[in-house]
């Protein structure tokens, strides 16, 4: 009852922290599917450049979030962006990274040989086929990957009020140093239900934009 | 006229080089229908893939239409050839129509005209426009799927085809069904056409010349009915089969080797009549009854005839069973050790009576060209002697 | 050769750069900052690894019977729904976990060790789940039809066959674990974690890097052990890395 009180009473600081973490989390994975999906195309060309890329891809996710942000702070310091939301950012795209590669590279690849051979047979170039079967058949995937990365980065921007970044962390972090269990857990469960609904609101665009006659395909897999 | 001069594949493997088709030479005249049949790996379909470049030839030139296509692009040069494969390949992500104007549309044809062209094809595969144009692959069955797969290849009306196993991932009965299709849609639209198959029957009924490859040669090279008549050497017979001389029933119809030739009782003669006619014809055991549209309406027997008296209508049995003119003598032969009989009446369209095929006929037709490839062999011997 | 020439540029020029900042961290002091931290990095990398250890140890004990038990027939019932419940589970960020654990069992080791273990747990239970439900059904039959008890189909045939999958997610859920543990400093629990946040909080950039390059060479190391793992104990006929 008094979280709920609370919250209302809080109403309009939630909804800016709400916005400012959905914000910075979308313009991070956003920037990251513009650097990811061409990544994830080009290395389906040699498949060398694809170990290592998607190698050096899964040791970045490796690294805990508030150990690339202790890494990074020294680093950007220099060019005076230590703290706020400049790491943060860099690290939802580094993070961002593996998921969409990842996806975009293994879809791209998984295209039925057939297809791919019925496209070249008909005379496709290069980049007729990327664009008319290779995309198009990839995009579910492709959104899967994102999905996943924005899944993630939500967590790790909750992190990032550490550093100063803003957002929902925020509650929590001065939940925990004011001792004030209301804050603290409004702001747990705020940013959980964010990921939670965020999760669900990419999965019906995911099928939205899965195209028409690969549904029934995308549902058995 | 597709022409395949000294066309050679070499693979590069971690094991050495691989000759995959080693100096194919071969000409498919206009219109005709060319299987290339072997065992798998015996670089049938890398020499089918490397006329629209799938397959890149390691040397050689292939000739469309008297034209080199060497120095062609490759995109254009595919455009220009209709291609079928074995797992269809219809994009998922289209529509039925998408995918069967898809060539259209990579040249550029403007909207109305390839859409006209989409109702043109679906007409022509004997699929209603309506109904299925709007739908996408994964709603349609493997046969209807596979007609699509027809008709984007036929869609921007090339005068060669290739064909690679198209109709072996469809069950047999609906494979009879859309080889008969195929065959009826290529004597209106004289393509030419190289088709992979494995399956030797499947090449005696589709092709009108047959291409037996091994180990990346091509070893005999000839219409079905020489092929199966003359196979060039020990692989070509032992491929072919044992009873290679049963396949040639497929090449032959009724018409062929039908005699005008036949005795017939109305029902209205005698017994007595039904007697002598049996023995001014010389049959040993029936005679046929036909009614007044000279319809076969039974059979009269020698033992009936000579032991009774009366009228035929009163004292025949039932037609076992009649052959159509268009019927191959694989179906006769069939019906005759089916009802151990030695001959059956053939009629035409309208059912009427024109004559009679027998067991005789058959053997003396396959036999002759027997004995003239015997005789030919024979001269050449003799030739060579000398 | 082009690449291979860029390659050779690459490395020199990475190597320079390493030497220039060997030279340089010399110059400034700043490895003698370093090694006045030696002491606490160690101490606190071994409470850090063992908080990894019990919660994760914890996790997999729990997890797996978990998995197996929900896979099972008489549960199918159930199975769909709770996985539903147990996959939006996994999208709770973890440091929600890890401050509503703390909530409600206050501050310290426990609160920590229970909060890693919920967010450790979650991945391995799905995977079992998914491993043990893709074995393919023929084979199933074919263990039925040999005449093995339930028992001996889950030991000899389904687990082995699920095996890949099952440290699949094991992988995931301790990458995860070790990726959160630094945050468990915030709920009174220690590990490397106090000294990034300290350090962040003095803004002393030798102490962050003390704390977060041993942070994540820890996470990178266990993940590589992990996956060494696996590489050995899933059979070879049901293992694609081998």
């Amino acid at each position: 009852m008094e979280l709920i009180q609370y919250a209302l009473d809080n109403i309009d600081l939630l909804a800016s922290r709400t916005l400012e973490h959905i914000a910075l989390v979308g313009v991070a994975v956003g920037l990251a599917t513009l650097t990811g999906v061409p990544i994830g195309i080009a290395i389906t060309r040699n498949e060398r450049l694809a170990r290592s890329v998607l190698y050096a891809a899964s040791i970045i996710i490796t690294i805990p979030s508030i150990a690339l942000f202790g890494i990074m702070i020294p680093i950007l310091s220099l060019i005076g962006h230590g703290i706020g939301y400049v790491p943060a950012v860099i690290a939802v795209l580094l993070y961002s990274q593996l998921p969409i590669i990842r996806n975009t590279y293994t879809a791209i690849n998984n295209v039925n040989p057939a297809l791919r051979e019925a496209a070249r047979g008909i005379g496709m170039s290069p980049n007729q086929r990327l664009r008319m079967v290779e995309i198009p058949l990839a995009v579910p995937v492709i959104m899967a990957g994102v999905r996943t990365a924005v899944v993630l980065n939500i967590g790790v921007m909750a992190i990032a009020a550490y550093i100063g970044a803003g957002g929902l962390g925020t509650f929590i972090s001065r939940g925990i140093s004011q001792s004030d269990p209301r804050q603290l857990i409004v702001g747990a469960i705020a940013v959980s239900l964010l990921a939670i609904i965020v999760d669900y609101a990419l999965l019906a665009l995911q099928k939205r934009l899965t195209p028409k006659g690969m549904e029934r395909a995308a549902s058995t897999a | 006229m597709i022409r395949l001069d000294s066309l050679t594949k070499v693979f590069d493997t971690p094991k050495g080089a691989v000759v995959a088709a080693d100096h194919i030479s071969m000409e498919v005249p206009s219109g005709e229908i060319c299987v290339l049949l072997g065992p798998s790996g015996c670089g049938k379909t890398t020499t089918l893939k490397m006329i629209n470049r799938i397959v890149r030839p390691t040397s050689g030139k292939v000739f469309i239409n008297g034209d080199d296509t060497t120095g062609m692009d490759t995109q254009t040069l595919r455009r220009s050839i209709g291609y079928v494969i074995q797992q269809i390949g219809l994009f998922p992500n289209m529509t039925i129509e998408e995918n069967i104007t898809a060539v259209p549309r990579l040249l550029g044809w403007d909207k109305a005209r390839y859409r006209e062209r989409a109702r043109e094809l679906m007409a022509m595969i004997a699929m209603e426009p309506d109904a299925f144009l709007k739908r996408y692959p994964s709603e349609l069955s493997g046969g209807q799927q596979q007609r699509i797969g027809v008709a984007r290849a036929l869609a921007a009306d090339p005068p060669v085809m290739l064909m690679d196993e198209p109709f072996g991932a469809i069950d047999p009965i609906n494979r009879a069904v859309i080889q008969d299709e195929f065959l009826k849609m290529q004597q209106a639209l004289n393509k030419t056409i190289m088709f992979v198959s494995h399956d030797i029957d499947e090449a005696i009924k589709m092709g009108d010349r047959i291409a037996i490859f091994r180990e990346g040669r091509l070893v005999q090279y000839d219409t079905p009915d020489d092929l199966l008549t003359a196979p060039k050497d020990a692989f070509v017979e032992s491929f072919l089969g044992e009873d290679r001389a049963l396949k040639r029933l497929n090449l032959v119809k009724v018409r062929e080797i039908v005699s005008d030739e036949i005795g017939s009782v109305s029902p209205g003669d005698t017994l007595e009549t039904a007697l002598t006619r049996i023995e001014d014809f010389g049959y040993s055991n029936a005679i046929l009854m036909v009614n007044d549209k000279r319809q076969p309406a039974g059979i009269v027997s020698r033992s009936v005839a000579r032991t009774t008296k009366g009228y035929c209508r009163d004292h025949f049995q039932s037609v076992p069973a009649a052959v159509h003119l268009d019927d191959d003598l694989r179906k006769v032969a069939s019906l005759m050790f089916a009802h151990d009989i030695t001959w059956l009446p053939c009629v035409d369209d309208d059912g009427r009576v024109c004559g009679q095929i027998t067991q005789r006929a058959i053997t003396s037709h396959l036999g002759s060209r027997y004995r003239a490839h015997q005789a030919a062999m024979g001269t050449a011997d003799a030739a060579a002697k000398e | 050769m082009p690449i291979q020439s860029m390659k050779g540029a690459l490395r020199a020029l990475l190597l320079l750069a390493v030497f220039a900042a060997g030279v340089w961290s010399h110059a400034s002091g700043i490895i003698d900052d370093f090694l006045w931290h030696l002491p606490d990095v160690q101490y606190l990398a071994v409470e850090h690894l063992w908080l990894t250890a019990m919660s994760g140890s914890l996790a997999i004990g729990t997890a797996i019977p978990l998995g197996i038990l929900l896979s099972r027939p008489s549960m199918a019932r159930w199975a769909e729904s709770l996985m539903q419940v147990l996959n939006v589970g996994t999208t709770i960020p973890t440091l929600a976990v890890l401050a509503l654990s703390m909530s409600f069992l206050g501050i310290g080791t426990v609160p920590a060790i229970f909060g890693l273990f919920v967010a450790t747990l979650l991945p391995i239970v799905r995977n079992t789940y998914a491993g043990l439900k893709g074995v393919s059904p023929a084979l199933m039959e074919a263990a039925a039809g040999i005449g093995m008890s339930p028992a001996q189909r889950l030991f000899r045939v389904e687990l082995p066959n699920a095996l890949y999958v099952i440290f699949a997610g094991i992988r995931t859920a301790l990458a995860i674990n070790i990726g959160t543990v630094p945050l468990a400093f915030l709920i009174g629990a220690g590990g490397l974690g106090e000294l990034i946040f300290t350090g962040i909080d003095l803004y002393d950039p030798v102490m962050m890097l003390a704390g977060a390059i041993p942070t994540a060479l820890l996470a990178i190391l266990v993940d590589a052990l992990i996956a060494a793992i696996a590489f050995f104990v899933v059979p070879r006929g049901v293992n694609p890395a081998r």
